[in-house]
């Protein structure tokens, strides 16, 4: 174990937990210089460190750096930086509290050297941010936090199933690049994937995110999914899968944001659009684009969380989140739509702003590989994006009709994480080579050319065209769209309910049918099995049992499968 | 309440006019600028502008049509 070594998630975490302990200038000053020093950790750390801990019978790597790991390890920090910039005047202490831990765990997820001390942190950060939903104090977020909870505690259950046969396959912990060709890996490809916001389960993030406060969704937008990124970076780069994966998310995003009423939501549906460009990179795997998704993941915490800010900010002045409530914003809160346009502009990967970088070297991978039809999507997507994000947010929320609504700018700390994120939304989209030598491996990519600006031009601005010339058939209405979280929100609950009912009546039945026996035979006592107290608890008891006997009889078939 | 220039007619059309202008540039400067296809379909004049503009009307007809099937009104997970 090394002394002279600070780990910056740990920083986060211990400077998290202790907040609770601080009051007034002291919690301000606390909570924003924490993420600063967990910055400056990130840049004390070379590339050749190590750190790791005994436990048990496992030597735990808490700390391996490459440059991949400083590259997330930096913008997270940065986002945690800036997120509690953006609200730590406004959020209630648990929330700020678990932001930090929260992103305190995403870094050690990210310094993991082994996959032990990444599940630790994985699960560490699925309760942060639960506790982050939950902060918002609603019914709504408490439901939707136990949604989100029992989603990716079924990830970690998956992951960790994979773990645990992968160290007894190849008795190693290591966290190393892995195959998909048998169960383990497939168990641990899977539990990455569902905090990916991998299909079918794509549905968590629209619907847990924007159930939490104007702040809460901005942390929540960078840290879960762009872990997942990152593992699948490490893990399962030239995974032939994650293409298609990649592509059904990217459209996924499009085609539900396009429906989609509330503006919180639209950015939410976005996340699985952007996060789907990365998985995709990941799957071409190629040098040009893995540099590709882990630029496009540095760019897009950036850019979605000042979108989820500008968006907060109107949530937070005006209580509203829907957009047939809202229009107009632009008159009275002018800095938070000129940062919300700049926002969707880098989204949309417009020439000057940091997403035109980033999500071309993704697409240039395509076309160095010569794949005309993902290359086809990809830009098709591209245009999508500009539709559903670029302008569709910016439009309802800030311009649109007029609702007559005249908030002011949200209070100085607000604007100043806005004007902050802008700034570095413009900055990385002028000057690229900043970036460029952060990545993974060397760039040789110049996005700048004059084809290039044209034709990225052309195609946005016509889409923009498009947007307005169809705008009658985007007519907003109050409405939201099935997913798969139908499934455990109406299907399972609905089949349980009808199981349930007639086992009830089942037991009942034989009960009924028993005490009439007994009354036969033993007149005398067959008046204690008709009391209804007594057969419905029977029936109860009975109930349970089936469900233990049903675990031991999966467990059991599990047992078998493995062996 | 004095009216924003952005909601007056007059001003929306100035808007529109712009924006065309703008699209029409984009369009014709093609004719100045070398490009670099690598498919043959990026051959096409003017590929971008129309694969921009109708991959666009496909999405939002496409979204519109599954709109019908899957949209529920928004209270309808509320019991």
């Amino acid at each position: 174990m090394m002394s002279n070594l600070l780990h910056p998630g740990l920083i986060l975490i211990l400077g998290g937990l202790l907040l609770p302990f601080f009051r007034g200038i002291w919690r301000s000053l606390w909570s924003l210089s924490i993420p600063l020093l967990a910055l400056i950790a990130v840049w004390m750390i070379d590339n050749e460190s190590r750190l790791s801990v005994h436990f048990l019978d496992y030597d735990l790597q808490l700390l391996v750096a490459d440059r991949l790991s400083r590259l997330f390890a930096t913008v997270f920090s940065i986002m945690a930086f800036a997120g509690v910039l953006y609200c730590y005047r406004q959020a209630r202490t648990v929330e700020l509290s678990a932001a930090m831990l929260y992103a305190g765990s995403a870094i050690a997820v990210v310094y993991a050297g082994d996959l032990l001390t990444l599940f630790i942190f994985w699960e560490l950060m699925a309760l942060g941010s639960m506790f982050i939903i939950w902060s918002a104090g609603t019914m709504a977020s408490w439901q939707a936090s136990r949604r989100y909870i029992m989603i990716h505690l079924l990830g970690g259950v998956i992951l960790m199933t994979g773990i645990t046969f992968y160290v007894l396959e190849t008795g190693s912990l290591a966290f190393t690049e892995m195959q998909a060709d048998r169960l383990s890996t497939w168990f641990i490809l899977i539990g990455f994937l569902v905090n990916v916001g991998a299909p079918p389960l794509s549905a968590w993030i629209a619907d847990a995110y924007p159930e939490a406060s104007f702040s809460g969704m901005v942390f929540l937008s960078a840290f879960t999914t762009k872990t997942a990124v990152y593992v699948l970076l490490r893990g399962f780069p030239g995974t032939d899968l994650l293409i298609y994966l990649g592509l059904f998310m990217i459209f996924y995003g499009i085609i539900y944001a396009l429906l989609e009423n509330d503006m919180r939501r639209i950015l939410a549906y976005s996340i699985v659009n952007q996060v789907g460009f990365m998985v995709c990179g990941i799957g071409i795997g190629s040098e040009m684009a893995l540099n590709g998704a882990a630029s496009h993941a540095f760019t897009h915490i950036i850019y979605k969380a000042l979108l989820l800010m500008s968006a907060g900010s109107v949530l937070y002045m005006t209580g509203k989140r829907k957009c047939t409530d809202l229009g107009g914003l632009f008159q009275s809160m002018p800095l938070t739509a000129i940062c919300g346009i700049i926002g969707a502009l880098a989204i949309s990967s417009f020439p000057l702003t940091s997403g035109f970088i980033s999500k071309s070297m993704i697409t240039q991978a395509t076309v160095d590989y010569h794949l005309l039809y993902p290359w086809l999507l990809l830009q098709a997507a591209s245009a999508g994006v500009f539709l559903h994000a670029g302008i569709k947010f910016p439009w309802y929320v800030f311009f649109q009709k007029d609702s007559g609504l005249r908030p002011d700018d949200p209070p100085l700390n607000m604007r100043l994480a806005m004007i902050l994120f802008a700034f570095l939304c413009l900055f990385l989209g002028v000057a690229p080579a900043w970036l460029y030598q952060l990545l993974p491996y060397p760039v040789e990519y110049v996005p700048y050319t004059a084809a290039h600006v044209l034709t990225q031009l052309q195609l946005l601005l016509f889409s923009g065209l498009a947007f307005f010339i169809l705008l009658p058939l985007m007519q907003r209405t109050l409405t939201i769209s099935l997913d798969f979280d139908w499934f455990y929100r109406r299907f399972f609950p609905l089949l349980f309910t009808l199981i349930e009912a007639i086992w009830l009546r089942l037991v009942r039945l034989s009960l009924g049918v028993y005490a009439g026996i007994r009354q036969v035979v033993f007149t005398g006592l067959g008046f204690i099995y008709q009391s209804p107290l007594i057969s419905q608890s029977a029936a109860r008891v009975s109930l349970a049992v089936i469900w233990v006997v049903l675990f031991l009889a999966g467990y059991l078939v599990f047992y078998l499968i493995e062996n | 309440m004095k009216k924003h220039w952005l909601y007056t007619d007059e001003g929306r059309r100035g808007v529109w006019r712009t924006g065309i202008i703008v699209l029409v540039v984009t369009v014709i400067s093609e004719l100045f600028i070398t490009l670099h296809p690598h498919f043959s379909i990026e051959r096409v004049f003017a590929f971008y502008a129309l694969y921009g503009f109708l991959s666009c009307v496909a999405m939002v007809l496409f979204a519109r049509l599954l709109g019908y099937l899957i949209k529920r009104r928004d209270d309808y997970y509320d019991e």
